[in-house]
């Protein structure tokens, strides 16, 4: 389907925002910024919150398309496109059985491996492991299976919530309690030093398409919470300066993660280029940032698209192919 | 796909070095994401030390306030001097009255709230590196306004009976033997916020004597001095100190904090300097705001409400404390507030309240976690619990929620205690 062929109107667009992650404030600012886009080219569109009042709000006043802005659990794990669909309301992004794949990282990293696409190697833990079976000797089994530096993060979640770097077997114990504040499994993967690259792909009626891929230049303390959403705390390079068969590959993996994971309208794919130029996939996000500092807007519109009127097609688009 | 290797690099924010210094620390935060999902209704905050103005008589407070802009609307509508009106002025030293503090309306400042008299008086006061001593641990939007001059806070001890004096006096000997001179000490006597502790009566004149000694400014900071369970009002520190102390008051408490209206009272030559220092932050004050407080205290029987505020917020302290008692595991201590808003909460051994926060995001309690409340990286084992504002319900629920979390975080350290 094109563009130039859809007649639909969008008679009210609802932006769901907020939620009860930590992302909800990050959420907040992506879903009110593609309110204000839609706003400027004439939709009525609102933000609404998931909460208890939400369903008796879509029931009584449905629009004609919603866009998913949650991040974080509840608007990535496939639950709300659960209900938009339980309510026969059309919306933008993956249905929820992917969103349920892409948001568990572990299944992503195996799937889209599956795929062929390198990923760094990893172990996927409970907390309740750790208690069974003895902190100190599972730690121990893991500094000699995948050595050291490690990266370690919630299986589940954004923003770096809960993540960070081991550079020596003594900080795992505090990176696992870092990560265990925000969920119960743990993913810790060896960490590949590199260009940190973030690929948006989205699809505005002529299949899935990878923008130019943003490279991201943090400072000192890496790419955490701060350096994420402070506006200038961290450089970005649209496109990356990254050699072009690099720049490729990356592209094309990004596309390959969105296509098995069955992936649709929009993602975002994290990647970490090694110095051989090899790509290796970290994450995917099926609801990813849009705040100013969020690298989707900006790759968007380092190709020549505008981020309100994208926004507007993929709402088309989705009104027309219905709930 | 064409990749140019010399693309310029986008910062978003293109005035990124141009910022001063101070700014520094100005920049987005977990905590404050965590704090945003507090704010939700599903969870129980015990975070904000937020008043609960819907025990006001909010239909005749409207009455009043339409009177007032259809009576006076063209003063209160108007710019009015930085000093303050002076009709609320004269309201303002009636209300200090009741801390024994005898005070002329001249030498009172009307500020936003306490929190720009804090601002106006680290401006007149601090130089970067300046030492600012205050309570161990002391009031985080204090330490804020401190910090955005640049100030090195030195904490002095508290116990049970408020600031130590001999700890005190060990802070000021250690700033002197540095080379230094602190500008001021910084103190919140009355239902201390985080701790909850007041500084007792037999420790105030002690404490007065040894900065009159030293010719150390007392700033005293008494946002719930009017706020106690029991018996009438502690004696303010500038009622025995005119000359030693600034005071600061507010109305955020004892009436709404959403009219920010709170004054300083301070010796002619301070004063002077506040007023030339408000002039030029704001030009004046609020005068739609500053009328409404002077109406409310001239036409509303506000000593009744304060009656009122301290039963409900006496009744929210026994649920908090009874609920603690009952639920907190073995290793947790509190203090026990005789008014005010707070309960100070040390953890267990082991735990860091901040690194926990999260763990009760998700089990749907909120707090804020102790460090906020240092300048110096302590505190990392404590929490400060506000009851003020939920329901004594919500706040039985709150607690048995926190507990539930401290426990799993117990188990969780244990887990990955060092040997474990």
């Amino acid at each position: 389907m094109s563009l130039s062929s859809l007649t639909l109107t969008l008679h009210q667009v609802v932006v769901l925002a907020g939620g009860l992650s930590p992302e909800r404030e990050v959420s907040l600012r992506s879903g009110n910024r593609v309110r204000d886009e839609l706003v400027k080219l004439g939709v009525d569109a609102i933000v609404l919150d998931a909460d208890a009042g939400l369903l008796a709000r879509l029931a009584s006043h449905p629009p004609t398309a919603v866009f998913p802005a949650i991040h974080g659990s509840c608007g990535e794990d496939g639950a709300i496109r659960e209900i938009l669909a339980l309510l026969n309301l059309p919306y933008v992004g993956a249905t929820p059985s992917a969103c349920r794949a892409a948001f568990d990282k572990p299944t992503a990293k195996s799937i889209v491996a599956a795929a062929g696409v390198l990923t760094p190697e990893s172990v996927t833990l409970s907390r309740e492991t750790f208690h069974d079976l003895g902190a100190a000797a599972v730690i121990d089994l893991i500094v000699a299976r995948l050595g050291l530096p490690l990266y370690v993060k919630p299986s589940r979640g954004g923003s770096s919530l809960g993540a960070g770097a081991v550079r020596s077997a003594v900080e795992l114990p505090a990176a696992l309690l870092s990560c265990f504040a925000y969920g119960d499994i743990a993913l810790i993967e060896r960490l590949i030093q590199g260009t940190e690259i973030a690929v948006s792909v989205v699809d505005l009626g002529d299949g899935p398409r990878a923008l130019p891929p943003v490279e991201i230049v943090p400072g000192e303390d890496g790419y955490d919470y701060s350096a994420r959403y402070t506006a200038g705390q961290t450089e970005f390079y649209v496109p990356a300066r990254l050699p072009g068969v690099a720049a490729n590959a990356v592209a094309e993996a990004a596309l390959t993660a969105h296509s098995v994971l069955g992936l649709r309208d929009l993602s975002r794919t994290d990647f970490i280029v090694d110095s051989s130029g090899t790509a290796l996939f970290l994450e995917v996000n099926v609801s990813p940032g849009m705040t100013e500092t969020s690298t989707l807007p900006l790759a968007l519109e380092a190709a020549g698209h505008s981020f309100g009127a994208a926004c507007l097609t993929l709402l088309e688009l989705a009104a027309a192919r219905g709930a | 796909m064409t990749v140019d290797p010399d693309s310029p690099a986008v910062r978003i924010d293109r005035y990124i070095g141009q910022y001063a210094e101070r700014a520094r620390g100005m920049v987005a935060s977990e905590i404050r994401a965590l704090f945003a999902v507090a704010a939700r209704p599903e969870i129980v905050s015990l975070a904000g030390g937020t008043p609960y103005v819907a025990a006001l008589p909010l239909d005749v407070v409207g009455g009043m306030v339409g009177d007032l802009v259809a009576g006076q609307g063209a003063q209160a509508l108007q710019y009015c001097t930085a000093q303050g009106d002076a009709g609320l002025r004269e309201r303002i030293c009636e209300v200090m009255s009741l801390e024994g503090i005898e005070a002329h309306p001249d030498d009172v400042v009307v500020t936003v709230g306490s929190q720009q008299a804090l601002d106006l008086l680290a401006r007149i006061f601090i130089d970067p590196g300046d030492v600012v001593l205050a309570e161990a641990p002391s009031y985080v939007g204090a330490l804020g306004a401190f910090a955005a001059y640049q100030a090195e806070v030195v904490h002095v001890p508290m116990d049970e009976d408020g600031l130590i004096p001999e700890a005190l006096e060990q802070a000021m000997a250690a700033v002197a033997a540095s080379g230094r001179r602190a500008k001021f000490l910084y103190t919140v006597p009355n239902f201390h916020n985080p701790a909850g502790v007041t500084l007792s009566a037999a420790r105030r004149p002690r404490i007065l004597e040894i900065c009159q000694r030293a010719g150390l400014l007392v700033v005293e900071d008494n946002p719930y001095g009017l706020l106690g369970f029991d018996g009438d009002p502690m004696r303010a520190m500038r009622a025995d100190a005119a000359e030693g102390v600034v005071y600061l008051g507010t109305f955020s408490k004892t009436f709404a904090a959403g009219v920010r209206v709170g004054w300083a009272v301070a010796p002619p030559a301070i004063r002077d300097k506040l007023i030339l220092a408000a002039e030029s932050a704001v030009l004046c004050h609020s005068s739609f705001a500053q009328l409404t407080v002077r109406e409310y205290l001239a036409t509303q029987p506000w000593q009744e409400q304060i009656k009122d505020f301290r039963e409900l917020y006496r009744i929210r302290r026994d649920a908090a404390l009874d609920s603690l008692t009952r639920m907190m595991p073995a290793g947790c201590e509190w203090t026990r507030p005789a008014g005010g808003f707070y309960v100070w909460l040390r953890l267990p051994d082991g735990i860091d309240a901040k690194a926990m926060l999260p763990r009760a995001i998700s089990g749907r309690v909120a707090y804020v976690p102790g460090t906020g409340f240092y300048a110096d990286g302590a505190g990392a084992q404590f929490a400060r619990l506000c009851y003020a504002f939920p329901e004594p319900d919500r706040i039985r629920e709150g607690i048995r929620r926190l507990a539930s979390v401290i426990e799993g975080e117990i188990q969780l350290r244990q887990d990955f205690a060092p040997g474990a």
